[in-house]
């Protein structure tokens, strides 16, 4: 049993087309949990349908064992942090920090209390008593955590927190989001459109796009196994780069251009004679030597990253990107023998967009299991 | 495992039921809320708005006696008494002529005295205060202020014409001149109130505007012409039809300045309900006569919504 | 860039006569109210000041009784219509219920109902209720404003709904986030309002003329009125030291808030 379950959720505003369909998930206590997909996807809805801010239209929403479907905000023990933080502009930070304790009348000595931990914990002592005007964003952002934080509440629901601070700011408050939950010992509910963020904050991550559930996973099996075209393209950066492919006798051609050997490899079975769609990451594609089979492709954009260049190319009407490691003084036109191998490959069904078989290569080398 | 399927329960479909209950319940309360937030206002509306416009429609089809109450029904005769009296005719008349007066030359002084007053000049604040200042001054100060200007020997306005030798004039007492003194004591008055509407418009102008007719070397008026008036036609809009609504409400000048006459020449349409009701005790005729009011400011607001959310845009 | 000086003499010039055109009437009953009578009647230039047409004017009429009135019933319509307003207006903006739209088209609608037009029944009212001569007879029948309404709506439209269902989320009820949030936070505007509301209720003029029969609560424009309808020797000197007095109170309101106030209307109205 899950901490937050949701059982065949939708939603629909005024009667109208469904805004999010079939939910079903479940979250455990304890777990950062991101709710990612592009904007109008209906994350908020949902985020804001477990906090109760929201009539749920269709289906069970369970926190802690119990149905809360009917009960208000205030009754399901929880937190959340808005994206344009939400503090009154009349109140100083600390009576901010203090708003909802004040609300529920709890005890003014523990409430200074409690002020007083978060305050500390926030690094927002020198703080307390400026409006929030007078705040920067980041320390806006650090009073709406200590509102969150000051309440106790087992559950904290975040939407797009860090989407209003600039680059650099937003990297620290990642961490710090981070810490502050394991430390805590919070659930999180994190909704973000940022999928590096997701990647790198997330224990686990549902992928949300048109109100439909397209995965949900660790955020290494979704980079390693996306389940559909669309979590291959919207996870990682760059995008998976992607190819119509047919199998003709032991070799894949690619886009009608690019042909590949099986090799040594036995072909699976269950790829035979469909339309297939080939994903395949930028780091698996390098350099080409002489041991290995290599396509030569000519270059139409060198990026240089520092320690690791970004090459792309055509494949067919698709524009394909390599991550090679290093500096790599490269022209545009030059044509460089590049290994691109079927072992590297996901295979999707072209018709469903769904996978059908995940590389295999990633099993073997990549990754660290401790 | 991606898309787990914990399976639905069985008693889903007795919880939800209960769900319908609670939102049922939830819509009785927020309507109940909702109610209570507007009630002060609603019971208000009712008692001092609504209520006593039916009575008074009811009224204007009766013969009432002097405390107000009904004795005789009598249909339609009210009105056609009304229609066929010569002093509800020169009510109307001099009605109209007020408002036709009144309205246009209020607003053009006001929108020059904005775009005056919209110059960034040094010490320009003040003579902003010194246009707007009308708006603070009551009816019954403004009415007061005139009827010196107005005063037949000692007034200023007389005393001016008999500098250059003209024979003075009788304002107030002279049926040619009353009507326009008491226009002219209502642009005053209404000044302030234009002049501070418009020049909020002339200000919410973005200046890009203007620095691109700079650029392009615009001269003054054809910046005015071309870009100050245009952009403020949802203000001016505005503007007019609420100065023609209250030029038709005006009370406070005719009662100090004329008492509605001389010959019914000011007597104005808020005068003559009034007198009608207060001094003469026609209950049943003066509410025919504020239900005459009714329709044309309700025409007056129903153009003023329904060609304002047309033509004015919001910005 | 800086104007020419020739056009900003030619603006100056503009500005002083229509500044001085506009301002007359009421300069020329400030500078008769410290006038002599004599200096009046014979249209002469001030041979002196003083301040015995005030002194007068107080003597002879109960000026002081007529504005504490006038105070009391601009105070308690003010705050009467900073309450429903504000009250209404929180309805149309943060709560969600059936019927609403259908209530606010009704608001739209007293805009179409002139309160002269309701006059008669409306005095009927307050004779019945013997509310003749008595303070609420002045105050609640204007409680209740459309104006106030869209103007506070306006206002609290761009407080941002995050601040509600944050207050939800700690459990706080909507009259307490009204009190403790949304008041504060929209003080500005309740204070144009407010500036407002007491203007337009210390000038109200035909009301106070038919709710008031004797001194006790009559306000002090009627009271101005009685003073230049009584005022046998018609010594205007006394007459305009009443007007600048009645008028006073409202031209410093304006003065400090005319910025407000311009805002406000804008606002209220236009949008
Ligand atoms: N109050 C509302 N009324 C009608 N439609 C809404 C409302 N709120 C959101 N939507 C619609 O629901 C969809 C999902 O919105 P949202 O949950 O805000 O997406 P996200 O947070 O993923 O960007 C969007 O298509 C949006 O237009
Ligand atoms: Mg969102």
């Amino acid at each position: 049993m899950g901490y937050i379950e949701l059982m065949d959720i939708s939603k629909s505003y005024n009667k109208q087309r469904n805004v999010l369909n079939g939910i079903d998930l479940q979250i455990e206590k304890g777990e950062f949990f991101v709710l990612v997909g592009p904007s109008g996807s209906g994350k908020s809805t949902l985020l804001r349908m477990i906090a109760g801010l929201e009539e749920i239209s269709g289906g069970t929403l369970k926190i802690s064992e119990k149905i809360v479907n009917h009960l208000p905000p205030k009754d399901r023990n929880l937190s959340m942090v808005f994206q344009n933080y939400a503090l009154y502009p009349h109140l100083t930070v600390e009576q901010n920090i203090l708003f909802g304790l004040n609300a529920q009348k709890v005890d003014r000595e523990i409430q200074q209390k409690r002020l007083e931990e978060t305050a500390q914990m926030m690094g927002l002592n020198e703080l307390l008593k400026r409006k929030p005007r007078e705040l920067s964003g980041g320390q806006r952002q650090r009073v709406a955590l200590a509102r969150a934080v000051v309440s106790e509440a087992p559950l904290c629901l975040m939407d797009e927190p860090l989407s209003n601070l600039d680059a650099k700011l937003r990297a620290n408050m990642r961490i710090e989001i981070r810490r502050l939950q394991k430390r805590l010992g919070l659930t999180m509910v994190y909704v973000t459109h940022d999928q590096v963020e997701a990647m790198t904050m997330g224990d686990r991550i549902m992928v949300l796009n048109d109100g439909i559930i397209q995965q949900v996973g660790e955020p290494i099996d979704l980079y390693n196994k996306p389940s559909n075209l669309f979590v291959a393209t919207f996870i990682g950066s760059p995008k998976m780069n992607l190819g119509k492919a047919i199998l003709e006798d032991s070799n894949l051609i690619i886009e009608n251009v690019l042909t590949i050997p099986f090799e040594h490899l036995e072909m699976p079975k269950n790829l035979k004679s469909r339309n297939l769609v080939i994903g395949i990451r930028a780091e698996h594609m390098p350099y080409g030597d002489e041991n290995q089979q290599v396509q030569n492709v000519e270059i139409v954009n060198v990026e240089h990253l520092g320690n690791e260049t970004l090459i792309s190319f055509e494949v067919g009407t698709e524009l394909w990107t390599a991550k090679w490691l290093g500096q790599w003084l490269i022209q545009v036109g030059d044509k460089v023998p590049v290994h691109i191998s079927v072992e590297n490959m996901c295979f999707f069904d072209e018709d469903t967009g769904n996978l059908i078989q995940e590389a295999t290569f990633t099993h073997k080398q990549e990754v660290v299991r401790r | 495992m991606s898309m787990s399927n914990p399976g639905i329960p069985s008693s889903t479909e007795i919880t939800e039921i209960s769900f319908e209950n609670v939102k049922k319940k939830q819509r009785v309360k927020s309507f109940t809320k909702g109610m209570l937030f507007l009630l002060p206002s609603i019971v208000l509306f009712g008692a001092f708005l609504f209520y006593p416009l039916f009575k008074t429609m009811y009224l204007s089809f009766f013969l009432t006696n002097a405390r107000g109450e009904t004795t005789v029904f009598v249909g339609l005769q009210n009105y056609i008494e009304m229609f066929t009296s010569p002093i509800f005719h020169q009510s109307m008349k001099s009605t109209f002529l007020f408002v036709l007066y009144t309205v246009p030359t209020t607003i053009i002084i006001a929108l020059l005295l904005a775009v005056l007053a919209n110059e960034k000049l040094k010490g320009i604040g003040f003579f902003r205060t010194i246009f707007s200042s009308t708006m603070g001054i009551s009816v019954a100060a403004a009415s007061v202020f005139w009827l010196y200007m107005f005063h037949p020997s000692i007034g200023f306005l007389n005393q001016i014409l008999s500098l250059f030798g003209v024979e003075s004039i009788g304002w107030l007492t002279d049926p040619k001149w009353a009507l326009i003194a008491v226009a002219v004591t209502t642009i005053w008055m209404n000044l302030g109130f234009t002049f501070l509407v418009l020049l909020g418009g002339l200000q919410s102008i973005d200046s890009y505007l203007y620095e691109s007719a700079d650029i392009d070397g615009a001269g003054y008026f054809h910046k005015l012409r071309r870009i100050t008036i245009p952009m403020l036609s949802p203000t001016l809009f505005f503007v007019i039809t609420v100065t023609i609504i209250n030029a038709f409400q005006t009370f406070g000048q005719i009662d100090i300045l004329t008492q509605g006459g001389p010959q019914n020449s000011t007597n104005l349409i808020v005068y003559s309900i009034y007198r009608e009701a207060f001094t003469n005790y026609q209950f049943g005729t003066a509410s025919a006569q504020a239900i005459v009011l009714f329709i044309i400011i309700l025409i007056m607001t129903i153009i003023q919504f329904k060609l304002g959310e047309r033509k004015v845009h919001y910005q | 860039m800086t104007m020419p000086l020739s056009k900003k003499i030619v603006f100056y010039s503009l500005l002083i006569i229509s500044a001085l055109a506009v301002f007359a009437p009421a300069l020329m009953a400030f500078v008769m109210s410290f006038m002599d009578n004599k200096d009046i009647m014979t249209g002469s230039l001030p041979k002196s000041l003083s301040f015995d047409n005030y002194l007068k004017a107080f003597e002879q009429f109960p000026l002081l009784k007529y504005l504490f009135n006038s105070l009391i019933v601009s105070v308690v319509i003010t705050i009467g219509q900073l309450i429903l307003s504000s009250l209404a207006a929180y309805a149309f903006v943060f709560l969600e219920f059936k019927g609403r739209d259908i209530l606010f088209f009704l608001f739209i609608a007293t805009m179409m109902v002139p309160f002269e037009a309701s006059i008669i029944p409306n005095f009927h009212i307050i004779r019945d209720l013997n509310w003749i001569d008595q303070y609420p007879g002045l105050t609640v029948p204007f409680f209740a404003t459309a104006f106030g309404t869209f103007l506070l709506r306006q206002n609290f439209k761009q407080i941002p709904k995050e601040l509600r269902e944050a207050s939800q989320i700690v459990g706080m009820g909507d009259f307490k986030f009204y009190l403790k949030v949304v008041l504060p936070v929209a003080k500005t505007s309740l204070v144009t309002l407010g500036a407002y509301g007491f203007l337009t209720s210390w000038n109200m003029y035909l009301w106070p003329l038919l709710s008031t029969t004797n001194d006790t609560v009559r306000t002090v424009q009627i009271g101005l009125k009685q003073l230049q309808t009584q005022e046998q020797l018609n010594d205007w000197g006394v007459i305009m030291s009443g007007a600048i007095i009645v008028i006073i109170p409202t031209l410093i309101l304006l003065f400090l808030g005319q910025k407000q106030l311009q805002k406000g209307l804008t606002e209220g109205a236009i949008k």
